[in-house]
């Protein structure tokens, strides 16, 4: 019997652990934690639209002293959302670096700041790269590009419509209304590669604190303010910094806005939209691609060699798909190349796709030796970068692979037999001429 | 039946004729003496080679034996079609090295050969024992072709004395003990044979002599790029006898035939190709070559003509435009690019002050330096006061034949001072010419000895000069202590003689054996102490990294890392391509961040450097660190030499220059070792091998980690970090 069960354990543990696997990028368990549980219900509109797309959110407190990431080395998680602006100390285990090692192993994550931010977020912020404007009363003031609102007349409650060009990143259909921002600034880290603004700022806005005077110019200014951006490290872990979290909260979510100076009131804020279709690119719904199967072979042949010559003729093919949140879907783009690479590349050429996700190519090895490697270095914003590398060595020909009779060398086979039977000729002549 | 009765008859007859069949003239027993001499120099040769086996294990020595104890092993595994054609793609990476035809392969196919012939007698031994013992057997027969070379040139007891002498000479041994698998170990072999059937024929004028020179001299061609040497001084000799007007028809045909099949068949060497008739090095033969050919035509004119007017005026107008023409074709040849011109290492021998201004990287290795006086008297000892006796005797009996161990021995000589190997080179000449000295000493003395005893056998004597007949003649009469003199000065050569044997078998002992793989010292209390550190972090290499791995480190431990690790790597002893060598020296020298870049690009995944400090071995990349700042810096030039000396000063103490204290080489070297102890008495971060405390004991790598170190620190391997995920 206890055999049975121990088998029976044992044929379920894979069944268990199958959350997140390569085959299946979507996360499925997410940690959410929280400064209060009021923020649960008065964010939940964002949560559910969360649960519905099938999470299974956790909901702690930022400082339970249970909480935890891991457990025996094992991620419990396969995201984090930290809505705990204040926290200055999380519970449990987890720190900054714990959450760094998080996302370092691969998983993703999405910070909300806002005005009373933290230095344990903002620490979390400046690792990945986004530097929270360093004045701690400091929110976004913009004089122009404000939301018309009944009651609050300072201008911090900022309707922005300025979002980054990516279908991949804001899902194909158009955000029409502005997105509802009150919260701090954060400017990107211009030595980080990786960092891209989702959400900008106009180029009136400053960072600055409403309540008192404005005695020297502000440091973070106009279209550098970023107010949401994201990370996508070079795991893939896609990271999500806002520096507001009520913009998550129903109320901005069911709000109508009205941009200063624009005529157009929309009933409903943007900000259900935009953040939604952020998340499901944070999540990996969209977005996110895997290259298999990558061969290559000899024109006519169909192993892969161990070595090619010089002056091969030479089949590469790699099959490319995309995860739609569900299924595996051929990706299709026209602007996928190989390179031929040896110190730079020798060969650079497009692949061709027949729609199923396969993409080709075929080309002559260059007339040089050495260890070159098929190189496929696919980087497109919002997508997963691609970056695959298969060595392979190219030889000269061997002594006997070249031509053994040329034309050219005709002369010399004559004079050479020539001069050959000529002494035979004179030898004979010589010895037995007498 | 009759069988079975007839024995005890025959075994009566052989009981009583043994008797007299034992008893042996004079002349078989002198050859069964020197039968026996030269058998056991033989084995003495073979034996005295075998301290390094006894005192470590049989193993390869050094750096390059490595790679031709690969390549040899690949031979044997994949057959000579795969060697020839082998494209190694683990080394030089990403550039890789077409093996078959950068090499010598007659090493290789030597040890192969034996290999095989053991392995047909059903000797069943591992290729790595054949590879160790290569280069004593090839010095075994060194011997032999020293005592026919020495009979040749002089006497059959030159020859002997010559064998013995080559036999334990530390200037050969240094390069042919047990385990030193170097194409030197068979190359000598090759050159004195090739020297020796040349001078035969050269004295017999026989084709068949001079076709055995040539295959010779294929054989050293496959051997050893110091076949140059051959193919410079045979023309040199040629044309001195033909200034002294020693030309015969014997040189003709020897130096002609030689010549002609030796290129035709030194072609046959991928490595060598077309050299012989496009490199400006082998010209010299090409242009004797022709002189022979216009020498022989003006004797057949001569000989028609008899007039000597009309022949002096024909030589005139000949000689003039046999001159110019060969002129001008050198001179279209070079201009075209036809004939390359000389090479770096060919002008560093003729200059050697050439390779410190222009070539750092010849300059660099420690074999090519000029050699120290010390070490003549260290690799030649009595041979070096005989070698000039020995001049006096060649110079006293003038035969084409000492003529040539004169300019061999001269020649040679020079070379020995440009550069530290070529010792090895002059090692033979020293020999045969001081085996002249000694033979002949001995040999007027012993007969002054024996003269007074019996007065009269000149008759019975081996094969003398008419000079020597008479000079005996004046000495017995002259003097009436002679024969005591004779005695002692006897004795004084055998004493010096002794001397010699003690000498070389203690140098062999104490100098040449160490494998330099595995270090020796004197532990606190007199025991012997052995680092190991080489292999074991080439052993953790091969266990502990992915299989394509890429491994840089400086040059010279390139071969041990893909014979031993079998890991790829940048750059290796085979220097050939300069660029890559300064990109690694750009790397070592460079900050943390610029070599990270630079080690991305070339693939790198390990850094390996070897070290010293803890144990105060002085020849780690500390030490060696100027030559890739210098070999970096000729083709890179931000990398600047002064930025590393401190008023021209190499120091690694807090005084060293900034960048020196922050560079890549000096921090792998030295990272933690700030913390530790290395001598009692002495702060921590003490370095043994240059005897100061480093200058910079925190330092944080931030782009590499320590992978492994070794035992006592020499060997330390560093994993180059992933690119930082998040930035």
């Amino acid at each position: 019997m206890a055999k049975l069960i121990i088998f029976l354990f044992l044929t379920l543990i894979p069944i268990l652990c199958n959350s997140f696997t390569p085959d299946k990028p979507s996360d499925r368990r997410i940690l959410v934690l929280l400064d209060d549980f009021a923020i649960k219900s008065s964010h939940s509109l964002y949560f559910k639209s969360l649960q519905s797309r099938g999470f299974d959110l956790d909901f702690k407190l930022a400082d339970d002293p249970k909480i935890a990431l891991q457990r025996y080395g094992q991620y419990l998680y396969d995201a984090l959302v930290l809505f705990s602006p204040t926290i200055e100390r999380f519970g449990g285990s987890i720190d900054a670096a714990a959450i760094l090692a998080f996302v370092d192993s691969g998983h993703d994550l999405i910070v909300a700041a806002g005005s009373n931010a933290s230095d344990l977020i903002r620490e979390i912020a400046t690792e990945c790269g986004v530097d929270f404007d360093e004045d701690y009363g400091a929110v976004v003031v913009d004089h122009a590009g404000y939301a018309v609102s009944a009651t609050e007349g300072d201008h911090t409650l900022i309707a922005s419509d300025d979002f980054i060009k990516s279908d991949v990143i804001l899902g194909s259909k158009k955000i029409e209304a502005p997105v509802l921002f009150q919260g701090i600034a954060h400017s990107l880290n211009p030595s980080n590669s990786l960092v891209l603004k989702v959400l900008s700022a106009s180029p009136t806005a400053f960072s600055a604190n409403p309540k008192s005077k404005l005695t020297s110019p502000p440091s973070l200014l106009g279209s550098s303010i970023s107010l949401v951006s994201v990370i996508q490290a070079r795991n893939n872990a896609r990271i999500l910094i806002s520096g507001s979290l009520s913009m998550f909260s129903n109320r901005f979510f069911n709000s109508g806005v009205q941009k200063a100076g624009s005529p157009t009131k929309h009933d409903k804020s943007g900000n259900e939209q935009f953040l939604t279709e952020v998340s499901k690119w944070v999540f990996h719904e969209r977005g996110h691609l895997k290259a298999v199967n990558v061969q290559h072979h000899k024109v006519g042949e169909t192993n892969e060699p161990s070595i090619y010559r010089i002056n091969d003729d030479l089949e590469y093919s790699v099959e490319i798909y995309e995860w739609s949140g569900t299924t595996w879907e051929p990706y299709v783009a026209d602007d996928v190349q190989v390179q031929f690479y040896m110190m730079s590349p020798y060969v650079l050429k497009t692949l061709s796709n027949d729609n199923k996700g396969r993409y080709f190519t075929s080309f002559k090895v260059p007339d040089v030796y050495g260890v070159f490697q098929f190189k496929v270095e696919y980087d497109r914003l919002g997508y997963t970068s691609l970056s695959l590398a298969k060595q392979i060595p190219v030889r000269p020909f061997k002594h006997n692979e070249y031509e053994r009779f040329i034309p050219a060398a005709y002369p010399y086979y004559g004079a050479a037999f020539s001069m050959m039977a000529g002494f035979f000729v004179f030898s004979a002549v010589h010895l037995y001429n007498k | 039946m009759a069988v079975t009765a007839s024995p005890p008859s025959v075994t009566q007859d052989l009981l009583n004729s043994l008797p007299k069949t034992l008893k042996l003239k004079t002349k078989q027993q002198e050859l069964l003496l020197r039968i026996t001499t030269l058998g056991l120099i033989y084995i003495l040769a073979f034996i005295t080679r075998l301290f390094s086996v006894l005192r470590y294990e049989s193993m390869i020595h050094e750096f390059d034996p490595y790679f031709n104890y690969r390549t040899t092993l690949y031979l044997t595994e994949h057959g000579f079609s795969e060697f020839w054609n082998w494209f190694d793609s683990d080394s030089w990476y990403p550039l890789g090295r077409i093996v078959g035809g950068t090499l010598y392969p007659g090493l290789m196919l030597t040890a192969a050969g034996l290999y095989k012939i053991l392995h047909f007698l059903r000797f069943a031994v591992h290729i790595r024992e054949v590879c160790v013992l290569t280069a004593p057997f090839f010095a075994s027969n060194t011997t032999i072709v020293a005592y026919f070379f020495g009979k040749e040139i002089w006497d059959s007891g030159a020859g002997i004395v010559a064998a013995a002498l080559i036999a334990i000479c530390p200037g050969y041994i240094s390069r042919s003990v047990a385990g030193s698998y170097d194409n030197e170990g068979v190359a000598i072999f090759a050159l004195l044979l090739t020297f020796y059937l040349f001078v035969k024929a050269v004295n017999t004028g026989s084709l068949s002599w001079a076709l055995a020179s040539a295959f010779g001299y294929f054989y050293m061609v496959s051997a050893w790029g110091g076949y140059v040497f051959i193919i410079n001084l045979v023309p040199l000799y040629v044309l001195v006898l033909l200034v002294t007007g020693r030309y015969s028809l014997r040189l003709y045909v020897a130096y002609n035939c030689m010549y002609v099949l030796g290129m035709l068949l030194a072609m046959q060497i991928r490595f060598v190709g077309f050299q012989h008739v496009q490199s400006g090095e082998h010209m010299a033969s090409m242009g004797v070559f022709f002189l022979l050919q216009v020498f022989f035509f003006l004797d057949w004119v001569k000989h028609l003509l008899g007039d000597v007017k009309l022949f002096q005026a024909f030589l005139r107008i000949t000689v003039t435009s046999a001159v110019g023409v060969g002129a001008v074709a050198l001179g279209v040849g070079m201009a075209s690019g036809y004939i390359s011109p000389w090479t770096g290492r060919f002008y560093s021998l003729l200059d050697p002050t050439y390779a410190k201004d222009h070539i750092p990287i010849i300059a660099s290795v420690s074999e090519h330096q000029p050699t120290a006086w010390s070490s003549f008297m260290f690799d030649f000892h009595i041979l070096l006061f005989l070698f000039p006796a020995g001049l006096y005797f060649c110079f006293k009996r003038l035969t084409d034949a000492t003529i040539f161990i004169v300019m061999y021995g001269l020649t040679s000589m020079y070379f020995a001072g440009v550069m530290v190997r070529l010792i090895l080179v002059a090692t033979p000449a020293v020999c045969l010419i001081s085996a002249i000295a000694v033979s002949a000493t001995v040999k007027n003395l012993t007969r002054v000895v024996r003269a007074k005893v019996q007065p009269v056998q000149g008759g019975s004597g081996k094969g003398t000069g008419a000079s020597k007949g008479s000079s005996k003649g004046v000495i017995d009469n002259s003097q009436p202590f002679q024969k005591n003199g004779a005695m002692m000065l006897l004795f004084g050569a055998f004493y010096l003689l002794s001397r010699y044997a003690i000498h070389c078998t203690w140098v062999t002992s104490e100098a040449y054996s160490s494998p330099s793989i595995v270090l020796a010292a004197r532990g606190a209390h007199g025991q012997r102490v052995i680092f190991d550190d080489y292999r074991e972090a080439y052993f953790w290499l091969r266990q502990n990294t992915p299989p394509d791995a890429k491994v840089m480190s400086w040059w010279d431990y390139g071969y041990q890392i893909t014979a031993m690790g079998n890991r790829t790597v940048i750059v290796d002893n085979n220097t050939w391509n300069n660029t890559h060598i300064a990109t690694v020296g750009r790397a070592m020298s460079s900050y943390e961040d610029e070599a990270y870049d630079i080690m991305k690009s070339l693939d790198v995944d390990y850094v390996l450097v070897v070290f010293g400090g803890v144990t105060g071995y002085s020849s780690d990349d500390i030490n060696k660190f100027l030559w890739m700042v210098r070999i970096g810096g000729g083709v890179f030039p931000v990398i600047k030499e002064p930025d590393y000396l401190v008023n021209g000063e190499y120091r690694v103490d807090k005084g060293a220059a900034p960048k020196m204290l922050n560079c890549l080489m000096y921090k792998l070297s030295y990272y933690r070792f700030g913390e530790l102890t290395t001598e009692y008495g002495k702060p921590p971060g003490y370095d043994r091998a240059r005897g100061v405390e480093i200058g910079n004991k925190d330092i944080k790598l931030e782009y590499l980690e320590e992978a492994f170190t070794t035992q006592n620190w020499i060997v330390r391997i560093y994993k180059v970090k992933p690119p930082k995920n998040r930035w």
